[in-house]
């Protein structure tokens, strides 16, 4: 904005949207210069996938009421309302999940749906559908298209057996044999690739703009913006923070610009606290502790968490660090050693963590957390019953369901957390999120456990829920000093009731802050400029 | 090389399992192969199409299609009233073909919309529509006909006048209709056709001013002429006046043109390298090269086919056996069809579709549409299949007749080694000639082996539902292995991405 | 103008509403024929016991997650090889049994039989268990050509079996077990006689009721049970019961085997009210009438309870037992219900599996 003069191949004004009454963007700019690499960064949340919808002009943006501001291509206003618009305007898209059929050969996947054919006899009665293929030309282009990011395939092998970097270059290509492509969006493209891969991804996007092909990149590491981006926006919670030259900043003023002191008092400072914390007493322990998680795998951790306090686990989605609570609990096959209380852990035994008195608090709430079409009831005592054969009777050799049991108790915890609903015998997919998560800790607090797991315990839920559940977490720590680990994408919320924060990147540790650590270390954490190490900056 | 010879092995172990079954169980039955072979090639010409219509549907990834059951139920309906109508012969058959049409396309399109309904389960739906569609069927035949619509045909109906009777007789209306044409018309009629072609196409691209290729036109028309002219001469005309084609004729015929083949292409591979080489050049197009080595080993071939037939063993078993030309060539045809659709827009949006339709939707390819069309297809053709099937047999079992087709041709292409992803023309023809030989003699074998011919029948129909239930588990069960390798962690990824 | 019928279809679907609206309109004809209604009525008491257990087969199966499940002919084959061991050694004709009374040779015979035909399906069940937990996903597709190839395979098998009792093999020497088998001489109707009373025309087959309820609260029983519990959970939501520790395979695995078991209970309590045993492809299409059964009651691929079943084998049989008459009174001697049972039962496993969406999607 600071050239007013300059043309622009794209401009999105004042860009604002709403889901339904959830304000997600809130007047968002984006200019990006013919040839240049714009970074659009911010964390999860911030309002890049929305924006980037509106961009493409999907569906979900425009059966939801569509948005607010104005788009220019080339310096014509337009108004992009489905994808096939955004093609035609040269607007091309990388995705993060690989669009390729392994079945086909890379020729066949570039020109997938856009297929190069010539008339025939049949075709002229029946329609365009009955044209044959014209496979010469196809491979022709095919090969241009690659020879213009430098991809040294024959275009005739198939796909599925070709290593995943180059994957990700067939994409490229396909979008690059599109006529007119004037801007290619390239979402966390490095995020599946090894390090050399990643390197030659960079120096591709480095050739495609100097074909004057402006280049959106979507992306967390720090590192590979300093390296190939012109330009930068940044957003933070649906906001437009600002746009800078990256030859005008640096990386610590990216970090602080990205995370941004948020003023939103969680907790309040009332509750007394006299716990005693030492270093000696160790709840939980990992070592070279890994968990195959998809899309959040750990490649071992070394931590110790103390007896009795808060740990926030933070680090951006993908990341890792929703794989160090579903492993331990045996969702996912996890290797290495955790010791709970000084016990080791059998990882390979499901079920263990449970009998060493380790609940859990999912964060997928309608995936893992609830039985949606179950009652409150049967939700809340569901795993005290098999874990810890509790509400049940028994009659002669059988173990029956103690209904009056569960009654009571179901009935206690809805007071005690306060959970809004129109009786126990509610089915659980029927409630608010607030009130879901609520039952999801109602289940965990009945197992009694001595280390609690939550994750990302206000994900989806209002604010007034959002209080409630983070104060009612504090009080238990305090009262019964339970130990309580809160895995969490907010770092708002693990600031604000954690005693201390460790920051997972890549499935590694990236550090352990204080929560009153400043706003540049937890941002060049996050972002991967410190890698496994303690913080040096 | 001895890894390579065990994995062509196992790839194709159920055919492998299934030639030695064969080869055993027609040892056992004790018959010469002068029966076995006239029999195997009459089953080929009955059941061959309707198995290749199934190939469209495994192509556009919804599996093995029960629900052909439903486009023979149309042919069904079609040949009933064209026997009430009272069509006979060629004419009949065409008019049973052209009223099947419709209402198979009718019917494909109701499966098709259904089908994209239950994504995913199209097998089990397809299978349990057919019953449902067993039920529609029975209750048109038994009530309406004659109840609701007065059909009044003492031949047909039942003697209250409601309902069709149990077996129709086509042996006065379209039996062997298709078998019998003459070859002479075949060629006659296939002049006319090249001659329809050569002149819409001209209209064509003269009515949009597009270049017309006159020589290539005039060359075309010619040859067509030569060979409808070699038909006037004496000893041809007599040869071809048959309808059917000797076994042996028609291996020698093959050979013939094998070496025709080759030669003319070793011509214009000379002729371009002489004087258009350098157009070539120009247009970039690589051309395959004469491959000397390939032609000499398909000539090789032809070779010692053709010495194969002074064996005279075999001599005696070629003799004997009677092909249905027009059947024959019907087949060829849609073998040709699945190869060339394949070749268009439309074809390759259906293995899109087929192998990802996340990706299809993405490249903006309709995916609802795109399948019902290959239900459309794949009934329309199943119909027509049906429809041979009936005119060779010459008898309509009207509530049987359909029941077992489904079942039979998926088995026959599952014998020949396809699978609920992948399906070739190569797969559904040698998987009808073992399917179908391990169904005369099996019975035979039984006889034989037990002392009683039951248990050869319930053997066969043991191996048709054995086989697809392996097909069926073989491909649940490998889906786990291939997402392993992936995510090394079999069905919870999938869980949690689905969540 | 709004549709009083709408929230009725809403709540119960339209093929639930049609089949009701179906049995009201049967019942009336029935009336309006001037038919013994009473008659009818115990005609379908009659079968909703005899098919009750069968159609219960479906509740373990689907609430351990493998869906509906059409191979139980798997254990219908171990009941009928329980019920031919106990014809072979004739055990209702035991003279020591007989002299204390004859009724009880019977029950002897029928719970040997269902005894036998269990200890049978549990190894069946077993390994049945063992490839639905390798084909996750596809259960429906697999389980249907599993059990159409098992009763092909027993086809020969019975074809081959060394029986030699002249109840069960054909007479003048042919070769293999009859087609169907007469339980006259052993347990027909044992359940269905015990005591049977009769209000005016209204037989009330008493011992056969108690038996099926016995089996219904037996499972009602186990579905509230810990494992029972665990089970429900493993089906509705694997992934939430592994984070509870709880083993999804072997909850699978218990709900098959206990399928499989209930259909070899069922088709011994189903063959002794019909009076004969059919082998061959006698039991194929049980497993489509055992879901369409289910279904019509309200259940789905996903949720099956008792109520399910005892509501909808009484829909359904009783369509069929009021059927055939009243379609004999528009077309006498028609198969019309047969036509009838062929459409109403598929058609609402069509409709079931359109509402089940992305059951195994590939992609």
């Amino acid at each position: 904005m600071e050239n007013t003069n300059e043309t622009y191949v794209l401009k999105m004004d004042n860009i604002a949207k709403e889901y339904s009454g959830n304000r997600v963007l809130k007047g968002v700019n984006l200019h990006i210069r013919p040839g240049e690499i714009h970074a659009l960064m911010g964390e999860n949340g911030a309002g890049k996938s929305t924006l980037m919808n509106i961009l493409f002009g999907m569906p979900v943006i425009h059966s939801t009421g569509g948005y607010e501001g104005t788009i220019q291509v080339d310096g014509q206003d337009v108004v992009i309302d489905t994808p096939l618009k955004a093609m035609e305007l040269g607007i091309g898209m990388v995705h993060q999940e690989f669009m390729l059929i392994p079945g086909f050969s890379v020729t066949e996947n570039i020109k997938v749906g856009r297929e190069i054919s010539t008339p025939n006899l049949v075709s002229r009665i029946f329609g365009r559908s009955m044209e044959s293929l014209d496979f010469e030309q196809m491979a022709k282009d095919a090969k241009k298209a690659l020879k213009t990011i430098g991809l040294q395939i024959e275009e005739y092998v198939k796909v599925a057996g070709l290593p995943v970097g180059y994957m990700q270059f067939i994409e490229i290509a396909r979008e690059l044999d599109k006529t007119g492509i004037k801007i290619l969006v390239f979402d966390e493209p490095t995020a599946v690739l090894t390090e050399s891969e990643a390197d030659r991804l960079l120096e591709a996007m480095r050739v495609i703009s100097s074909h004057g092909i402006a280049i959106i990149f979507i992306t967390h590491r720090l590192d590979e913006v300093m390296a190939v981006a012109d330009g930068m926006t940044i957003l933070r919670d649906g906001e437009f923070v600002a746009r800078k030259e990256i030859k005008d900043t640096n990386v610590v003023e990216i970090a602080e610009l990205m995370i941004g002191r948020k003023v939103e008092k969680l907790l309040d400072d009332d509750l007394p606290d006299n716990r005693v914390i030492s270093e000696d007493e160790i709840a939980v322990s990992l070592r070279d502790y890994r968990v195959e998680m998809p899309g959040e795998r750990v490649k071992g951790v070394d931590l110790d968490i103390r007896r009795g306090e808060i740990f926030g686990i933070g680090g951006l989605a993908g990341q890792g660090k929703l794989g160090i609570p579903n492993g331990i609990m045996g969702l996912y096959k996890a290797t290495g050693h955790v010791k709970i209380n000084g016990q080791e852990l059998n990882l390979d035994k499901l079920g263990d963590a449970l009998n060493h008195k380790v609940a859990f608090v999912s964060e997928d709430r309608r995936g893992v957390g609830l039985l949606l079409d179950e009652s409150i009831e049967q939700n809340i005592v569901f795993s005290a019953m098999q874990t810890n054969d509790k509400f049940l009777k028994k009659i002669a050799w059988m173990k029956l369901y103690d209904a009056a049991a569960a009654k009571v108790h179901a009935e206690q915890m809805v007071k005690t957390l306060d959970i809004r609903c129109t009786g126990i015998r509610q089915a659980a997919g029927r409630l608010s999120g607030g009130n879901q998560q609520k039952v999801c800790l109602a289940r965990a607090l009945t197992l009694e456990p001595e280390v609690l797991f939550v994750s990302e315990p206000t994900r989806g839920i209002d604010i007034g829920a959002k209080k409630l559940v983070l104060e009612y977490l504090a009080k238990l720590n305090r009262e019964t000093g339970m130990t309580v680990i809160i895995v969490s994408s907010e770092l708002v919320e693990l600031r604000s009731i954690s005693d201390r924060i460790a920051i997972v990147s890549d499935g590694k540790l990236a550090c352990i802050l204080k929560p009153d650590d400043s706003d540049a270390n937890f941002g060049l954490a996050m972002s991967g400029a410190w890698k496994g190490g303690e913080a040096n900056a | 090389m001895n890894k390579k010879l065990r994995d062509v092995l196992f790839q194709n172990k159920v055919v492998i399992l299934f030639i030695f079954l064969c080869v055993g169980a027609t040892i056992a039955s004790k018959q010469p192969l002068t029966f076995v072979i006239p029999e195997l090639f009459t089953r080929i010409a009955r059941n061959s199409f309707i198995v290749l219509a199934l190939i469209i549907p495994v192509i556009a990834g919804m599996g093995l299609n029960f629900g052909i059951v439903i486009g023979a139920m149309a042919a069904q309906i079609a040949i009933f009233l064209t026997t009430y109508w009272g069509f006979t012969g060629i004419g009949g058959f065409m008019a049973t073909v052209a009223l099947a049409t419709p209402i198979s396309i009718f019917f494909g399109f109701l499966v098709g919309k259904l089908f994209n309904q239950m994504k995913g389960n199209e097998m089990i739906g397809g299978l349990v529509l057919g019953y449902f569609a067993e039920g529609i069927y029975q209750l048109i035949f038994l009530f309406i006909f004659g109840g609701v619509i007065a059909l009044n045909n003492p031949t047909l109906m039942i003697a209250t006048g409601v309902g069709v009777k149990n077996t129709i007789d086509l042996k006065d209306t379209v039996k062997y209709a298709l078998d019998t044409v003459p070859m002479l018309t075949i060629i006659e009629i296939g002049f006319y056709l090249v001659l329809i072609g050569l002149v819409c196409s001209t209209i064509f691209k003269l009515a949009k001013k597009q270049t017309v290729d006159w020589k290539k036109t005039i060359l075309s028309a010619a040859a067509a002429l030569v060979v409808y002219g070699l038909t006037y001469i004496g000893p041809v005309e007599q040869f071809l006046a048959k309808d059917r084609l000797m076994l042996l004729s028609a291996i020698e015929l093959g050979c013939l043109a094998t070496v025709i083949w080759q030669a003319l292409k070793f011509v214009r591979s000379k002729l371009s390298a002489g004087n258009a080489g350098a157009l070539d050049a120009a247009v970039g197009a690589v051309r395959k090269p004469f491959n000397g080595k390939r032609a000499l080993v398909n000539l090789g071939l032809a070779a010692v086919i053709y010495g194969l037939t002074y064996v005279p063993a075999l001599y005696k078993v070629l003799i004997v056996v009677q092909l249905p030309v027009m059947t024959y060539l019907c087949i060829g045809a849609l073998c040709c069809f699945n190869n060339i659709l394949m070749k268009t827009r439309l074809g390759q949006n259906m293995r899109t579709v087929g192998q990802s339709r996340t990706v299809a939707n993405a490249a903006g390819i309709n995916v609802d549409k795109t399948r019902i069309i290959a239900m459309i297809f794949s009934t329309v053709l199943a119909s027509w299949g049906q429809l041979i099937f009936l005119q060779n047999v010459g008898t309509l079992s009207t509530y049987g007749a359909h029941t077992q087709v489904g079942q039979f041709a998926i088995a026959a292409l599952l014998v020949g080694g396809a699978s609920v992803q992948k399906a070739t023309n190569k797969q559904a023809l040698l998987g009808i000639v073992l399917f179908h030989t391990l169904f005369i003699v099996s019975p035979l074998a039984g006889k034989e082996l037990f002392g009683d011919p039951v248990i050869g029948e319930y053997f066969r129909v043991f191996v048709s539902y054995g086989v697809i239930a392996m097909a069926l588990a073989m491909h649940a069960w490998k889906r786990p292995v291939k997402e392993k390798v992936e995510t090394e962690k079999p069905d919870d990824g999938k869980k949690v991405e689905a969540a | 103008m709004r549709n009083p019928l709408k929230p009725l279809v809403d709540k119960f679907g339209l093929p639930r509403v049609i089949i009701v609206s179906f049995f009201l309109l049967l019942v009336v004809a029935a009336g309006g024929f001037q038919m013994n209604l009473m008659q009818l009525l115990s005609d379908c008491v009659r079968r909703w016991g005899m098919f009750g257990i069968l159609a219960l087969a479906m509740v373990p199966a689907v609430q351990c997650g493998i869906g509906l499940n059409f191979g139980i002919s798997m254990g219908i084959v171990g009941g009928l090889l329980g019920g031919l061991i106990v014809i072979q050694l004739n055990v209702a004709q035991n003279p020591s049994l007989v002299a204390i009374s004859p009724l009880l040779a019977a029950w002897v015979a029928v719970l040997l039989a269902i005894l036998i035909g269990v200890v049978l399906a549990i190894g069946i069940g077993y390994l049945y268990g063992q490839l639905l937990n390798r084909v996750k996903g596809s259960e429906m597709t697999v389980t249907t050509y599993v059990g159409f190839s098992i009763i092909a395979f027993m086809n020969i098998l019975w074809m081959l079996l060394p029986f030699s009792n002249g109840e069960l093999i054909w007479p003048n020497a042919g070769k293999g077990l009859r087609n169907t088998i007469s339980l006259a001489a052993s347990f027909s109707g044992v359940m269905n006689n015990t005591l049977a009373f009769k209000i005016g025309a209204l037989t009330v087959p008493t011992g056969l009721l108690l038996f099926f309820f016995l089996i219904c609260f037996l499972i009602w029983l186990f579905m509230r049970s810990k494992t029972g519990i665990a089970m429900s959970a493993a089906g509705a939501n694997p992934m939430f019961a592994k984070a509870a520790g709880i083993n999804v395979n072997k909850m699978r695995l218990i709900g098959t085997t206990l399928s499989t078991v209930l259909a070899a209970v069922g088709i011994l309590v189903y063959a002794q009210g019909f009076g004969f045993m059919q082998l061959y492809n006698g039991p194929m299409m049980m497993g489509f009438t055992s879901v369409a059964a289910v279904l019509i009651g309200g259940a789905s691929p996903k949720r099956a309870s008792i109520t399910h079943v005892l509501i909808g084998t009484f829909l359904f049989q009783g369509i069929l037992a009021l059927g055939l008459p009243v379609a004999n009174q528009f077309i006498p001697e028609s198969n019309l219900s047969e036509v009838m049972r062929l459409i109403i039962s598929n058609g609402i496993i069509i409709y079931a599996l359109t509402q089940a969406k992305g059951g195994d999607s590939r992609e």
